[in-house]
Formats: C-alpha cells, structure tokens, sequence
C-alpha cells in the first residue's frame, strides 16, 4: 500500500518534470517553429539565476517563481533581437545557430560559475508514508507544472494576446495587414518561452547539483516530449509528457534507472518512428 | 565541364603527397595525427550531409561505435588485423538498421536529426552505465565512465609484436584518409554519387524518375557510418584509451561545426574545417582565460549568420568572381587546378 502510494507519486512527479522540462520549448519550437537547441543552456541559467539569487538573501520561492524566470526571458529577448530574428523560417540553420549559442552560453558558464558543482538544499521537508520517505519538494512540482499548464491554456485560449499570438504564427502576413506586427509579436512570444524554461531550470534546481553543462541532460528529454507530442501544443505536451513518464518510472522501479532512462529514449524512438506526426497528430486534433 | 576522374584522382594524389611530406616539418606528427583523424571524422559526415542531404546529430555515435569495437576486439583478440575491419564493420551495420528505420519510415530533417540525437545519448548513457564487473564482452570490461585502457594498438598484420606507432603511424593515418578520399572521390562521380546529389536537389522527382531513395539513402548512410568507424579505430589507436566521452554531443556538435566552417557540398571543406578547428582547439587548450567551448559556439552562430556556406565555397566563389572574366591560359589552368583540389 505505502509503496504503491510512493510509486504513484513518483510517476507524477516524473510526468511533472517532463512538463516542466517542455513547456518552455513547446512555446518557441510548437508555436514558433524554432528548433531551439539551446533550451538546456536557458534552463541551466535559470537554476544559476536561482542559486545566486538565494545566496544573495532572496526569499527561495521569490528566486525560482519570479527572479530566474525575468532574468532568463531577458536574456532570451537578447538572443533573439541579436540572432534568432535573422533565421526565422530556416529550420536547420537555426537549429545550428541555437547549438552554437548553447555552446556559448556553456562557456560562459564556465568562466563566470567555474567548473563546480553548486546547489542549494530544497525549501520543504521530506515526510514519510510508512517505511518509505517522501520528498515534500516533489509536491511543489506537480503543483507548479499543474498550475503552469492551467496558465497557458487560459492565456492561449482565453486571452487577447494568446490569441493574437496564436493568429500570427498562423498566418503572419494576415496578422500584420490587421495592424499587429509580427515582429514584436514573435519577439514576446520568444520572450516567454526563454521565460518558461527559466522557470523550469530554477524549480529543478534545488533538485540536482548544478554544472555548467547541466543543460545537455535536459535537451533531449525536452525535444522529444514536444515532438512526440505533436502540433497540439498543451494537449500535445500533456499527452507525450504523460507516457514517457510513466514508461521512464515502470523501468526504474522494475529494473534500474539507468534503464529508466534508456527506456524513455527508446520509447521515443519507436513512438516517433509509428507517429511521425506525434502523438496529437493522430489524437486529438484540433485541440490546443 | 568536370576534368576527368584520372586527373582529378592524380592531383590529389600530387597535392596529398606534398602536404604529407611538408606539414610534419611545421606541426609535430602526434598532434597531426589525431588531426588527420578529425579530418576523416569531418569527411564522413561531409558526404552524407552535404552530397546526400542527410543532417545526421549523432555522427559521433558511430566515431565511438568504431573506437569501442576496436578495443573490445584488440583486447580480445590480441592483434590488430581483424579489430580493424569489425571496427568499419560494425558501425556500418549499426547505421544500416538505423537507416533504415528512418528512411522507409520517412522521416526527415527534425525528426531525423532528433533520433540520431537520441540514438547517441542511449550509447552514451549505456556506455558510462557498464562500470560493473558483469558488463563483460569476450575477455574485455567495458569499464563505464573510465572507458578501456591497455589494449593491443596497430600492428603489422600476422606480427602482433611489430607495433606501428609515432611517426609511421601518422603515415599510416594520412595514407588511409587520401585512400578514403579518393574513393569518395570516385564514389560521388559513380551513377551512386549523382543520384544520391539528385536526391538532396529533389528527392521527390528521384523517386518519380524510379530509383529506390530509402534504399540509397540507407546505404550512403551505412557508408558514412563506416567511415566514421574506420576514423573512430584509428582514434582509438591513437589515444590508446576509449572513453564514453566519445559518444558525447559535445563530438557530435564539433563535428558538425566542422562542416558548417568548412563549407558543405566540398569533399576538402569538411577535412580542411576538422583540421583548422582541432588545431585552433589544441592551441586555445593552452591558456586558460578564455573558455574553449565559448570560441567553438561563438565560431558556429557567426559562421550560420553570416558565411553560411562556409570557406571553402566562400573562397572558391571570391576566386571565380575575379578570374573568371580573364580567359588567358593561366588563369584558366589556375581554375581548373582549384576546381579539381575543391571540388
């Protein structure tokens, strides 16, 4: 009973991470078509935004909900006015630039933080079910990646600008003869994805030892819960987010997590390999 | 308007054989040596991203195919011979399966490039995962994260105790890239080559003209493979030690960083890129102010925003626009030397 509770809530926290790890890239990859290859990098620099802010004095939910988030949409919104603003609609020479700019971002890294591993210890307690311990941070997450899924499907189908936003990456030319410019739109719209990864990277943080190169570990795992999931942006996300993580947790509690994670890699392939469309491709169309 | 395949192969050989006789009086054999290597590395992925269209992530999976299979079998074997070839072989038929998964499912570029991506990342992980003692192929551990060391380098076929090392062995690696070179010289002016440069052009008009494009691709896929295999062994006898870190995307990026700089669509850029970069990499290595990666990253977005087609086009373009309204003898002489070593 207790173990199966733990496990339960092990399968939701991994779902939560894999939506938290792709909300970010499903904004600027399934909205805006831009290969982001260095959405690992901005989640890294939400973490070392995070940590840096924590060890200066800030309140820790103030440093991972609001600070890490500003700062890396910021630097998001500079990236793209500097770089990604030339490439749009060339897919493969985004992807390189973006790779580029993660390698970059990398050494930047490197020289400001050091090659070290630094953290800070999570801001809520552990409590235990039965014989088993629970991590209470855990909680937080499903909390937050269920609140930011909530957001983004009210600020995308219930909002002016969600739907404006929606409009441009549609038909740009259309939005731009009603008077909205593309430009400024695609530049926001870049604004919160960078953003969201922030967010993403400052509520793991306290989770895992932050290295400069942390970025590369979330990547891949990002890339393909949004392209498993296919054009339907949240339903998309939830879905593919939903069977990777359940398929990543089976594995782990059955044999090991190395195989946890090469399962969910696996599972990936194969899943991609049957729906090229991704998953919302085939389910669920037409929804957002 | 192509000079001939013999003239094209003689020059090459002319070319190679001065800067394999020239170069080891300017840089020592040993950094040249791993050079050379990159440059093979550069090469395989040339062809299949630049002549057969095919954006592979994950070239670097099969560089660490190669070396990996290398060193199991040496060790396992105890010679140098046999390794060899199963380190061509085996990255080969790995990308063959791969291949054709991707190309009869037809996928293509982002999904592509995401598999490739992924498929490197399961090595990878797998690879750094095997630290424990059950992780054993024939007589060889495969030793996670610390990779295998001490395993039988090159030797003279039949003699395990006559070891090619140093300065021979940086011969032996130049003559195996110009022997590489030529047959992918030879390769992209077979009716194989033309069509798999007709496929990148348009693949849908291939098909309709009748040849099998899953089939084509799948293939030059498997060759590209192999050579990054052969580049991979001859890595691994070089470092005498292999590590996952040869898996790692890291790799995969500088190699494809090395074509973008090279410039795509050439057989030179791609080896010329390797070799400047590594280089240029092993002389940043020596001072510690600024970050390596930082420079590497900082070459690759400026290079996509403004010289997205890299030196060598880049080059050889500036060259045709200034001579090519000067028809005199030498000139033209000039040209068609340029256009056989660029080509």
């Amino acid at each position: 009973m207790d173990l199966s509770f733990v496990i339960l809530i092990e399968m939701f926290y991994a779902v939560a991470t894999l939506i938290l790890i792709g909300s970010g890239l499903a904004v600027v990859f399934g909205m805006m078509k831009v290969i982001n290859l260095a959405h690992g990098e901005f989640m890294m620099m939400g973490g070392y935004a995070t940590i840096t802010a924590v060890n200066a004095g800030v309140n820790v939910f103030v440093a991972i909900l609001v600070i890490a988030p500003l700062i890396v949409g910021l630097i998001g919104l500079i990236v793209e006015r500097l770089v990604i603003r030339h490439l749009y609609g060339r897919l493969v020479d985004t992807m390189l630039a973006t790779w580029g700019l993660s390698l970059f971002l990398v050494g930047l890294a490197t020289m400001i933080f050091g090659n070290t591993t630094t953290g800070i210890s999570t801001p809520i307690p552990g409590f235990a079910v039965g014989a088993y311990q629970v991590n209470g941070y855990n909680f937080f997450i499903i909390v937050v990646s269920a609140l930011l899924v909530l957001a983004m499907l009210a600020v995308l189908r219930g909002s002016r600008a969600g739907l404006i936003a929606r409009g441009t990456m549609q038909r740009a030319d259309m939005a731009a003869a009603l008077g909205y410019s593309p430009d400024r739109i695609y530049m926001a719209t870049f604004f919160c994805g960078s953003a969201l990864s922030g967010l993403a990277g400052a509520v793991l943080a306290p989770l895992v030892g932050l290295v400069p190169t942390s970025g590369g570990a979330y990547i891949a795992k990002a890339f393909i819960t949004v392209i498993a999931g296919g054009p339907a942006l949240i339903a998309g996300l939830v879905s593919s987010a939903t069977s990777f993580g359940v398929i990543n947790q089976f594995f782990t509690f059955a044999v090991s997590p190395v195989i946890g994670e090469v399962a969910l890699l696996v599972a990936a392939v194969v899943l991609l390999r049957l729906m090229p469309q991704g998953i919302t491709g085939r389910f669920f169309k037409g929804k957002l | 308007m192509q000079p001939s395949l013999a003239k094209d192969m003689l020059t090459t050989v002319i070319v190679a054989a001065l800067l394999i006789w020239l170069l080891p009086l300017l840089v020592g054999t040993y950094t040249l040596t791993v050079l050379v290597i990159y440059g093979m590395l550069g090469l395989s992925l040339g062809l299949i991203w630049g002549f057969g269209g095919i954006l592979c992530f994950g070239q670097a999976a099969y560089f660490g195919l190669g070396a990996y299979t290398y060193a199991i079998a040496a060790v396992n074997f105890g010679e140098s011979t046999l390794p060899m070839l199963l380190a061509v072989l085996v990255p080969a038929a790995f990308a063959l399966l791969l291949g054709a998964m991707m190309f009869y499912g037809r996928l293509t570029d982002v999904y592509l490039g995401v598999i490739t991506l992924v498929v490197t990342l399961i090595l990878f992980k797998f690879i750094n995962s095997t630290a424990g003692p059950q992780y054993v192929i024939g007589k060889a551990r495969l030793g996670g994260f610390n990779g295998i060391p001490g395993y039988q380098t090159l030797n003279v076929p039949g003699d395990p105790n006559a070891y090619i090392w140093g300065d021979a062995y940086f011969y032996f690696c130049a003559l195996a890239l110009v022997l590489v070179y030529l047959l992918v010289t030879w390769l992209l002016r077979s009716s194989f080559g033309r069509i798999a440069i007709g496929i990148r052009e348009n693949e849908t008009r291939i098909a309709l003209m009748g040849y099998d494009v899953a089939a084509r691709k799948t293939l030059l896929f498997a060759l590209g493979a192999a050579i990054a295999g052969l580049a991979g062994a001859l890595f691994a006898n070089w470092s005498e030690i292999v590590t996952p870190g040869l898996f790692s995307l890291s790799q995969s990026a500088e190699i494809i960083i090395w074509c973008i700089v090279g410039g795509l669509g050439t057989r030179l850029g791609p080896i010329l890129g390797a070799a400047v970069l590594a280089y240029l990499k092993f002389l940043l290595g020596q001072q510690s102010s600024i970050d390596n990666t930082l420079i590497m990253g900082l070459i690759l977005v400026l290079f996509v925003l403004f010289l997205p087609k890299g030196v060598v086009p880049a080059l050889s373009g500036m060259w045709k626009a200034s001579f090519a309204r000067r028809p005199s003898g030498r000139s033209r002489q000039a040209r068609r030397r340029r256009r056989t070593e660029h080509g």
